[in-house]
């Protein structure tokens, strides 16, 4: 089963980048991505540029709408993402927790809709 | 004269419908497959056993037909083949296509595991609603229809439905396992497991609306399951504490209200008619939950404190001291207001009126049970006890604003009734 764990944080609680804190959470990351790559949970996975940088695009009737921001305003936003291969929702919560931005953000935690292996 | 064939198989599937299905879910992974291929199994039963007699395994050769109906659809089905792409797996593994059971044998079937234990924890799963557990609980292993289900909790069957519904495919979609925690989470999954149990008891226990106080199904389904509970976990302590609690409560049922359906309070309650059968297994069962090291967990001082008032000859011989006490240890362990407000009750009995007022007035200064009608109640029935008959009317009209239930109403009324009655005198 693959899930896909997405990270929520508040951008505007974060620490400032020349900040210990900061090197800590990196280095927090880093050490979690490298055990998952390890255990072969790890299918895939990004930070991502803060949500002030998105753009929603919609198309209705033909013509492609842009909206400067996220989806929806929350109090928390999308900051990253694994995809990991576990073999159930335990599996996968447990890793869920060990993302270091659980202990100060939230982890949503989605199944992957399995596709049919076509030719 | 012997019963019927049909009065035995009804009372095998009784006896036997939660373990069965438990089997089924476990080898189909289908919740709805499982109940489906059961009721088939069980309708081939009456044919066959009308002609060969009752096996003498009957649970085991019930899961052998269930399961070989679901492989026989499984080849036949093209369509059901595509609904169940894990099922097809599994047979193909297990080598099962091509050797299906044979009927003729049946010395020859196994002793299938008990799996009830895995159907509990997959239910109580904490990745699924509360209510939705409980829906599904009542569903799978107590056997209660979705009409019934609907009706105790007083919501249109349809919504009932569609939870249901959500639920199973919540359990499929996302690969909730089917299985018993390792013994790292064992405990705190355990406790999910508790909390739902006793909260179908207390559903039962107290309607939260409507007319009837007491939906007697549904607190003996829970006892049902705390039973089931105390044998498929008998190492732990607080499945027998939380059966035990749940039995002392429900020693009182009969005395709980009176022939109009009215509340009678604990103090005023018939001790004679308390259900000793109830109390003793309680007592027995928390005397289980409490050997070894003296642990002080929510359930085991639950059940401590209602065993307290189970085995009291009379209200008089009531240890308010220990009560007070354990009600203590209690807010360390499981802090709530609700059990504040009961500290505060016992505090009065224990030191006057004044004590537990005090008490009472800290916690509405807390807002914290700004919603709850016994708040008022009790502080209510102390300044009645204190001869402050104008607070008391008061605290009793803020009470009866806030009951949830024709029968909480109808005493506080009766309550206020007494102390609006200038013949009455404190």
């Amino acid at each position: 089963m693959q899930y896909l764990l997405l990270i929520y944080s508040n951008e505007s609680a974060a620490p400032d980048t020349a900040s210990p804190q900061f090197t800590a959470g990196m280095k927090a990351y880093t050490d979690f991505t490298k055990e998952i790559k390890e255990s072969k949970n790890l299918l895939g996975g990004n930070r991502l540029q803060s949500a002030a940088t998105a753009t929603t695009v919609r198309v209705r009737d033909g013509k492609t709408l842009l909206t400067d921001g996220p989806f929806a305003e929350t109090a928390e936003q999308l900051g990253g993402y694994y995809l990991i291969e576990a073999a159930n929702l335990d599996e996968a919560l447990g890793i869920a927790a060990r993302i270091p931005g659980a202990q100060w953000g939230t982890i949503e935690v989605r199944p992957v809709y399995p596709m049919q292996q076509s030719a | 004269m012997p019963s019927s064939l049909s009065e035995q198989v009804g009372r095998i599937y009784t006896d036997e419908r939660d373990r069965i299905l438990a089997t089924l879910i476990g080898m189909l992974r289908d919740f709805d497959l499982a109940e489906e291929m059961m009721q088939e199994a069980f309708a081939r039963a009456l044919l066959q056993w009308s002609e060969s007699g009752i096996p003498s395994k009957p649970r085991a050769w019930i899961v052998s037909a269930a399961r070989y109906k679901a492989i026989d659809r499984l080849r036949r089905d093209a369509v059901f083949r595509a609904k169940f792409p894990d099922l097809q797996r599994t047979v193909e593994r297990a080598g099962e296509a091509e050797n299906p059971l044979v009927f003729e044998t049946e010395e020859t079937f196994p002793d299938f595991p008990d799996d009830r234990l895995r159907l509990i924890f997959t239910c109580c799963h904490p990745a699924l609603a509360t209510e939705a557990q409980v829906a599904l609980t009542l569903r799978t292993l107590c056997g209660l229809t979705t009409e019934e289900i609907a009706r105790a909790f007083l919501v249109p069957t349809q919504t009932m439905a569609q939870r249901l519904v959500r639920v199973k495919r919540k359990i499929a979609e996302a690969a909730i396992p089917y299985s018993v925690p390792p013994a790292e989470t064992l405990a705190a999954r355990l406790d999910a497991v508790l909390v739902t149990v006793y909260l179908i008891f207390t559903a039962g226990y107290t309607a939260s609306s409507g007319e009837a106080l007491i939906r007697t199904d549904l607190c003996g389904e829970a006892i049902r399951l705390g039973r089931l509970l105390v044998s498929l976990v008998p190492n732990q302590s607080e499945p027998a504490a939380l059966l035990a609690l749940m039995l002392f409560h429900d020693s009182r049922r009969a005395t709980r209200t009176d022939v109009a359906g009215d509340i009678v309070l604990l103090e005023d309650q018939d001790r004679s008619q308390w259900n000793r059968a109830s109390i003793e297994e309680g007592v027995e069962m928390l005397r289980s939950a409490t050997t070894g090291e003296a642990n002080g967990s929510r359930y085991v001082i639950e059940a401590q404190i209602a065993a307290i008032h189970a085995t009291a000859s009379r209200p008089q011989a009531t240890d308010w001291a220990r009560i007070a006490a354990l009600y203590g240890e209690l807010k360390r362990v499981a802090p709530s207001p609700v059990v504040d407000l009961n500290e505060a009750v016992a505090l009065a009995m224990l030191r006057g009126p004044e004590a537990g007022l005090e008490r009472l007035a800290e916690l509405e200064r807390s807002g914290r049970l700004a919603e709850y009608h016994l708040l008022p109640a009790a502080q209510a029935r102390l300044l009645e006890k204190l001869g402050d008959r104008q607070s008391a009317v008061v605290h009793y009209r803020r009470a009866i604003a806030l009951a949830r239930n024709d029968p909480e109403r109808r005493f506080l009324n009766a309550r206020l009734a007494k102390v609006s009655s200038p013949s009455v005198f404190y």
